[in-house]
């Protein structure tokens, strides 16, 4: 018998108790431990397990609707799937890559990219593969719904804007909350969230912003949905009306097409923008998904930037509209007599230098009307000289240029009113008396935005009333401006500019409309002096129109500039401006007929028994 | 000399405790498993269990003395077989531990080394005839044990690695192991963890993960400490009187992990709370105490040997699965 098989040693029962007792204080411990777990911070955990078993998943609030003055959609929203890629299971996800790539026809680095940009991401984020899933894509995640589980649908709401680039430069565009935006909003943004990021959808975008419901699922560790606890309802965005009139806009987007400018038209007596273009422009349709990376450089380095709000952000030579300031000016000021005559042989020499008329054979002998009606530039650079350049900044100031006009649009431009003040501020020297003589006529350093050329003529017009644009249907309290005119001034002024359209010889009697009191003032704007001109045979200039009707406090003030144009401003600008108007009293016209017709004792039902009814009385 | 056991030889207190212990776990994956894709669990391991309790039977007809006779021959094959699985074994999860036994299921070689183990030790402690473990016997000890703990460490797998470590370690120390060699072996060790730790660059990625995972979970609460947290977050809400039956929502709803084996003890912490936990824990302790209480009545010190062995293994299992969620809510006590 092998020595270990004797059995003669004692078991030791010291030492096999002592292993028992070890035993039993680690099964102690280990209770003491889920005494812990289990009873002291059960409700912790009964917490963080209640938080796993329902998800939110917040359901996008579809911003406000824009309409227009009489209800018109201008832009609107409609639903729209997001195709999601989940990242928690990476085996999986790998695996489906390749099938996804073919069936949603994304591209392979495209997709590499969206994954590589969210590594840093928790890995329960997941990622927006597809912005706008067509039917077929939606199709494809819901058939795949057992081999593919990582694509998931997000329902979204996106942004329509139904007449494509109409009305764009004001409207802007909504895009990605920016990473700046999110740390300001203090948790109120998510990554990912939409903002008006320019124009209307930026300025009124608390109002549009709707907010998020959020549904409430109980998932399971795979994420796959079991049931559906509650439904916080999204609260929708509230509609934002505007002032603008849809008639008024489209001829103004039509007549605009293909040139460069701006056009606003606006109720003179409210301040109520009704029509506002600008061009080049943009769709913003193609920002309201993503805007792929080329189109949006093309946009931003486009030399014609079609980002740029023309009728706000544009300071440009308002040319000889500048003569109603003027005007305003002498006749305020009366530092020049009423009857100052001045003779024009098509240029003359002020401080030893040469400056043109714009018509070359000159004017002859011409008073204030002549003056305005034929925009006799010597006449006025007779008056600039007279009044010096103080006087005529204080009256541009008065009549609102240099500063903001105060419209509902981020990004507006204060233009800019030269004087002596701001000369040596800025450039350390004197003023040079010759620019005064520039300045008298719209050149030189002096630059006005279309907006605050439209608000200009208005207060004139107005006798002085200045009043803020507004493109807010219940804008709350436009402030209104008096910077106030003698009923002489505004006599004197408005018959020149009603005889700029209705008299002979007037640089904008091509524009005159039968029953209507049309005035204005047209302005050509030199891009670079006589000379240099004449030299490079560019003859390129930004015609202005500024028109208003009636004469006096009048309704309806139109602003538009065509840019880089052969033609003088009556020409290239003024048929917009008519063509606004006559369309402003058309529709007015129409109203009151209508208005007449239901306001008649026959009742306000409908029109077609109405007439039978009067028929039948006679 | 034939000492074969009759029927009324068997401890059927025992086996009433393992039989108690067995119909929670088999209750437990039920509830966990019977909404899922893997219902039905509950039969594959009555299957199991049938078949452990015959091979229990026919193992019991067999004299112990028999099987220690062969301990050489079979430690030869524990080796050879280890050996065999580095060389050609099926890579799971990342480490060789399986042999495809044609068609039949896998067979993770390094259990067969557990049982290996304790015969061979058994029969080396039981050569040792003296009340007192010397330092040559001692390091053959350590000898024996580290070669297979190596190798199964090369395959690589931790776990099983470290449950041969009782075994020798209980059996030292019931061999007569002294006082003083027994406080240099746990200073040794507890100057190891610090090494180890430096080691740890060398461990393959998922063992990284693992240890990454384990001391910080929550830091990415969908990937690599997901398991951990969750069962955590399943034990802790199961409070004093549990969810109920069928009712833990972690568990129902999936977020428990591999719940009808690794977990299945945050399931049922979950479902049954505080007061099933402690059933739990007392009817092991009550398994652990009456094996121990067999050792002691044992004929012969091979025998007491080959139960401590067994307890050894056993109660390193209970600690070990049980410590997890302790451990990790001290760690986090500590946090907050």
């Amino acid at each position: 018998m092998p020595s270990w098989r004797v059995n003669d040693q004692k078991i030791p029962q010291g030492r096999l108790a002592l292993v028992s007792y070890v035993f039993v204080t680690i099964v102690v411990l280990l209770m003491v431990g889920f005494w812990k777990l289990q009873v002291v911070q059960s409700g912790h955990f009964a917490d963080l397990a209640e938080r796993n078993r329902v998800r939110s998943i917040p359901i996008i609030a579809p911003r406000g609707p824009m309409i227009d003055r009489e209800g018109r959609v201008l832009v609107d929203s409609y639903p729209s799937f997001s195709i999601l890629l989940m990242r928690d299971d990476p085996k999986s996800l790998e695996k489906s890559l390749s099938q996804i790539e073919e069936g949603l026809g994304i591209d392979h680095g495209d997709l590499r990219q969206a994954l590589d940009a969210a590594k840093s991401e928790p890995k329960f984020m997941p990622v927006i593969i597809k912005p706008a899933a067509t039917q077929a894509d939606i199709a494809f995640v819901e058939s795949h719904r057992a081999d593919i589980p990582v694509l998931e649908l997000m329902m979204v709401q996106r942004r329509r804007y139904p007449h494509d680039s109409m009305l764009a430069s004001a409207i802007g565009y909504v895009g990605e909350v920016s990473v700046q935006d999110m740390d300001q909003s203090d948790g109120h943004y998510r990554p990912g969230d939409l903002v008006g990021k320019a124009g209307l959808e930026r300025e009124y975008n608390d109002q549009l912003e709707g907010t998020d419901g959020m549904r409430r699922v109980v998932v399971n560790s795979v994420g796959k949905v079991m049931r559906t606890l509650d439904n916080v309802e999204a609260i929708p965005g509230r509609p934002v009306q505007l002032t603008i009139d849809y008639d008024l806009q489209a001829i103004a987007e039509t007549d605009m097409q293909g040139k460069e400018g701006a056009v606003v038209a606006m109720d003179a007596r409210t301040g109520e923008v009704l029509a506002m273009v600008s061009r080049p422009t943009f769709d913003p349709n193609d920002f309201s998904v993503r805007v792929p990376k080329e189109e949006w450089q093309a946009l931003n380095s486009n030399k014609q930037t079609p980002l740029l709000n023309r009728a706000i952000q544009a300071q440009l030579a308002p040319g000889s509209v500048f003569k109603i300031v003027m005007a305003t000016a002498m006749l305020e000021s009366k530092a020049v007599p009423e009857n100052f005559t001045a003779y024009c042989p098509g240029s003359a020499v002020f401080y030893g230098r040469t400056f043109h008329c714009w018509r070359p054979q000159g004017h002859g002998t011409v008073g204030l009307h002549a003056a305005i009606v034929d925009s006799c530039d010597v006449f006025f650079y007779n008056v600039g000289k007279q009044l010096g350049i103080d006087k005529i900044s204080f009256y541009a100031s008065g009549l609102g240029f240099g500063r903001r006009t105060g419209i509902d649009l981020p990004g507006e431009e204060p233009g800019l009113v030269p004087s002596e003040e701001w000369v040596e501020r800025v450039y350390h020297h004197k003023w040079y008396a010759g620019e005064t003589i520039s300045v008298s006529v719209g050149q030189g350093a002096v630059t006005v935005t279309p907006i605050q050329l439209a608000r200009m003529a208005a207060a004139v017009a107005s006798g002085g009333t200045l009043v803020q644009p507004h493109l807010l249907k219940s804008f709350p309290n436009p402030k209104v401006d008096h910077f106030v005119l003698s009923e002489n001034t505004v006599e004197q002024v408005t018959q020149g500019l009603y005889g700029v359209v209705n008299e002979g010889g007037g640089t904008g009697y091509h524009l005159r409309l039968a029953n209507i009191d049309l005035c204005g003032k047209s302005g050509t704007a030199q891009l670079m002096s006589y000379d240099a001109a004449n030299r490079l045979g560019n003859k390129k200039m930004d015609g202005w129109f500024v028109g208003f009707a009636p004469r006096r406090n009048p309704e309806i003030v139109i602003a538009a500039i065509v840019q880089d144009t052969m033609e003088h401003g009556g020409e290239a600008a003024g048929p917009v401006v008519r063509d606004i108007v006559k369309a402003y009293y058309d529709k007015k016209t129409a109203r009151s007929q209508q208005q007449a017709t239901t306001d008649s004792p026959a009742g306000p039902n409908s029109t077609e028994p109405l007439v039978a009814t009067v028929g039948v009385q006679h | 000399m034939k000492d074969r056991p009759r029927t009324q030889d068997f401890d059927w207190v025992l086996l009433a405790i393992v039989a108690a212990i067995t119909t929670l776990g088999v209750l437990e994956i039920y509830s966990s498993t019977h909404a899922s894709a893997m219902a039905g669990m509950q039969w594959k391991q009555l299957m199991w269990l049938g078949l452990g309790v015959a091979g229990m039977f026919i193992i019991s007809r067999i004299d112990y003395h028999t099987l220690m006779d062969q301990a050489p021959v079979l430690y030869m094959i524990g080796l050879g077989t280890l050996l065999i699985v580095l060389a050609i074994g099926q890579s799971h999860f990342g480490a060789k531990r399986w042999v495809s036994l044609g068609g039949g299921p896998n067979f993770q070689v390094s259990e067969l080394m557990k049982l290996i183990i304790i015969i061979v030790l058994a029969r080396f402690f039981s050569e040792v005839r003296t009340d007192r473990l010397t330092l040559p016997d001692l390091a053959k000890v350590a000898v024996l044990t580290i070669v297979p703990v190596g190798l199964i460490l090369m395959q690589p797998d931790l776990g099983t690695a470290m449950v041969l470590v009782p075994v020798a370690v209980v059996g030292a120390f019931l061999a007569g192991i002294e006082w003083k060699h027994l406080a240099i072996g746990f200073v040794l060790i507890a100057l190891m963890i610090p090494l180890a730790w430096n080691m740890r660059k060398h461990l393959k990625p998922y063992q990284q993960q693992r240890i990454e995972t384990f001391l910080h979970p929550e830091e990415n609460p969908r990937s690599a400490g997901y398991q951990v947290l969750q069962s955590e977050i399943a034990v802790g809400s199961g409070g004093f009187w549990g969810k109920g039956f069928g009712k833990g929502s972690q568990n129902q709803l999936g977020f428990v992990p591999v719940r009808y084996s690794d977990f299945i003890l945050a399931a049922l912490a979950e479902e049954q709370g505080f007061i099933g936990v402690c059933v739990v824990l007392l009817l092991y302790l009550a398994l652990v105490l009456r094996l121990v209480d067999n050792a002691q009545k044992a004929k012969d010190r091979a025998g007491m040997y080959i139960v401590m062995g067994v307890t050894a293994i056993l109660g390193f299992h209970v600690v070990r699965i049980k410590c997890c969620f302790v451990l990790q809510h001290r760690r986090i006590a500590c946090k907050i």
